[in-house]
């Protein structure tokens, strides 16, 4: 045994274990996430610490859910509250001690790792803790990942987590799936979380780079979960098929300058051609199940998007239509702004200027970069090249994403050439 | 007549646990509660646990809008409670939806303090 294999050994094991190993602990604790979280990540440190001297235990599963319980119950018995959850673990590490472990039981922790996220993605908690907790939590990041992706530091990201895990426990959010009057909307609840932790890696709102790749890789690993824990949930499979599908076009999205690439003048052979193929695939099997939704839709325009085989050859009446369908189940500015463009290129510039014009420009919309980026580019198009000028400034100034902002200046630069 | 004493601080303020002036207040509390109790004065009293465990429900256009936090719009203002015991928050809420006032006020649901929830 050297080192490296038991680094390996604990690399393999936190992918694996993480998540089922803390759904099930919180199980048992009566919904304690917080405690279970703590109790789990001190048996991964004595992994760590462990495993390289005295060997990677036969089953490292089993291994860990032990230390996990004995820590729970310690950290129990030193609050000393004498409650059920401490009674019961007292139990189940007792049975822990008696011989090598039984195979563990996983039957039941697919409804654990659901019960998990439903928690985690109570609408009682703000926006911002349920992304962090999903990422935490269910997604196993280290409060530093999860820290850097909300732009903040360790400590701040520290105090956010203790706060929502607090509330929990505190508010008695049951860790449960919920009722099946109440389902969908938490569903729905549930799928826009992991749509806001991809959208943070798609384009991520500072450092250098313009994706954060392990943001966009564990939106898509979650999706694929709940798609997996919810197979009849047609907008489940929705949220995967859009996510899979927008994600192929990673590979051509930055130039080897790391420089963002407008769709129009990416190189479309580089688009994840297996990718495409799952998120088609996976779109037809939540069509099929014929209960539309706003996942479903923005998974159909991408897949537009994928099969042409160049940017003049896009469908974009189609698509303008599909923005058409979303403005009506989904209404906001950004799908506007989006329909916009599409009719642009279906029906000409000015077609898409109009539909802007229409837009009630609040200051929440006067400080959105992607509207004055496409009203400049509509304008330009249009032959409006002082409007255009002014929109291109204005959407610069707007530009936090360094890559995004150099690409902005060089297209504002081509448009006031004659 | 009948009053409600609605007790407010600062979270923070206040004299802090362990210290002599924490059981010097301790001390008021009780001898003030106690009379309260003798005088034939006293018909309830609860501690809340605090406002960062608070949900706020309120029902616009036929939507439940759930929302983390004790945050009432600055013309609201507070007029009746009701101490309620269920298994848990989706329960709570439950009943907060029913509240006819949710339609056009609020309802926050706050846990009491976890002393009182194992009395």
């Amino acid at each position: 045994m050297t080192e490296s294999d038991a680094a390996e050994a604990v690399e393999r094991a936190y992918r694996e274990e993480w998540t089922p190993l803390l759904a099930t602990l919180a199980g048992q604790l009566g919904g304690d996430v917080g405690l279970a979280e703590e109790a789990v990540a001190d048996a991964f440190a004595a992994a760590v610490a462990e495993w390289p001297g005295r060997g990677v235990p036969t089953r490292p599963g089993a291994w860990l859910t032990t230390v996990a319980r004995r820590r729970a119950v310690d950290r129990l018995r030193r609050e000393a509250t004498r409650s059920a959850a401490l009674e019961r673990l007292e139990v189940l590490v007792r049975h822990d001690d008696e011989a090598e472990p039984e195979p563990l039981d996983r039957s039941g922790v697919d409804d654990d790792r659901l019960r998990l996220l439903f928690t985690c993605c109570h609408p009682a908690l703000s926006l911002e803790a349920r992304v962090a907790l999903t990422l935490r939590v269910v997604g196993g990041l280290e409060v530093s990942e999860v820290a850097r992706a909300f732009l903040t530091t360790e400590s701040t990201m520290y105090q956010r987590l203790v706060r929502a895990k607090r509330k929990i426990k505190a508010a008695g959010i049951p860790y449960r799936v919920p009722a099946e009057d109440e389902l969908p909307g938490r569903v729905h609840g549930v799928l826009h979380v992991l749509h806001l932790v991809y959208t943070e890696g798609h384009v991520a709102s500072s450092g250098d780079d313009l994706v954060r790749v392990d943001l966009c890789q564990e939106a898509i690993r979650l999706s694929r979960l709940v798609a997996g824990l919810l197979p009849a949930d047609s907008e489940a499979l929705g949220l995967l098929a859009f996510l899979l599908l927008t994600d192929a076009r990673r590979p051509a999205r930055t130039d080897s300058h790391r420089r963002p690439v407008a769709l129009e003048d990416q190189d479309r052979g580089r688009w994840d051609q297996g990718a495409i193929a799952e998120g088609a695939a996976t779109l037809d099997r939540a069509l099929g199940l014929g209960s539309p939704g706003q996942f479903q839709v923005q998974a159909a325009i991408a897949a537009l998007h994928a099969e042409a085989p160049h940017w003049e050859a896009t469908d974009w009446p189609q698509i303008a239509a599909l923005y058409g369908e979303l403005s009506r189940i989904a209404p906001s500015p950004v799908v506007t702004i989006n329909r916009a463009a599409a009719l642009a290129m279906a029906d000409g510039p000015h077609v898409g200027l109009a539909l802007l014009d229409g837009l009630d420009v609040d200051d929440r919309l006067e400080r959105y970069q992607p509207f004055h980026a496409t009203r400049a580019e509509l304008l330009a198009r249009a032959g409006d090249a002082a409007g255009a000028a002014v929109a291109y400034r204005r959407a610069i100034e707007l530009t936090q994403n360094p890559a995004e902002r150099q690409a902005l200046e060089e297209r504002s630069r081509q448009a006031r050439r004659p | 007549m009948k009053y409600m004493l609605l007790l407010r601080h600062e979270p923070g303020t206040g004299p802090e646990e362990g210290t002599p002036e924490f059981d010097a207040e301790m001390a008021k509390w009780g001898e003030v509660m106690g009379e309260l109790g003798q005088t034939g004065s006293m018909v309830a009293a609860h501690g809340l646990d605090t406002e960062a465990t608070a949900t706020t429900l309120r029902i616009r256009n036929d939507e439940a809008l759930v929302t983390d936090g004790p945050f009432a719009e600055t013309k609201e203002s507070f007029f009746s409670y009701i101490i309620i015991d269920v298994p848990d928050l989706d329960a709570a809420l439950a009943w907060a939806k029913r509240m006819p006032n949710a339609t056009y006020g609020s309802v926050e649901v706050r846990p009491l303090s976890s002393h009182e929830q194992d009395a």
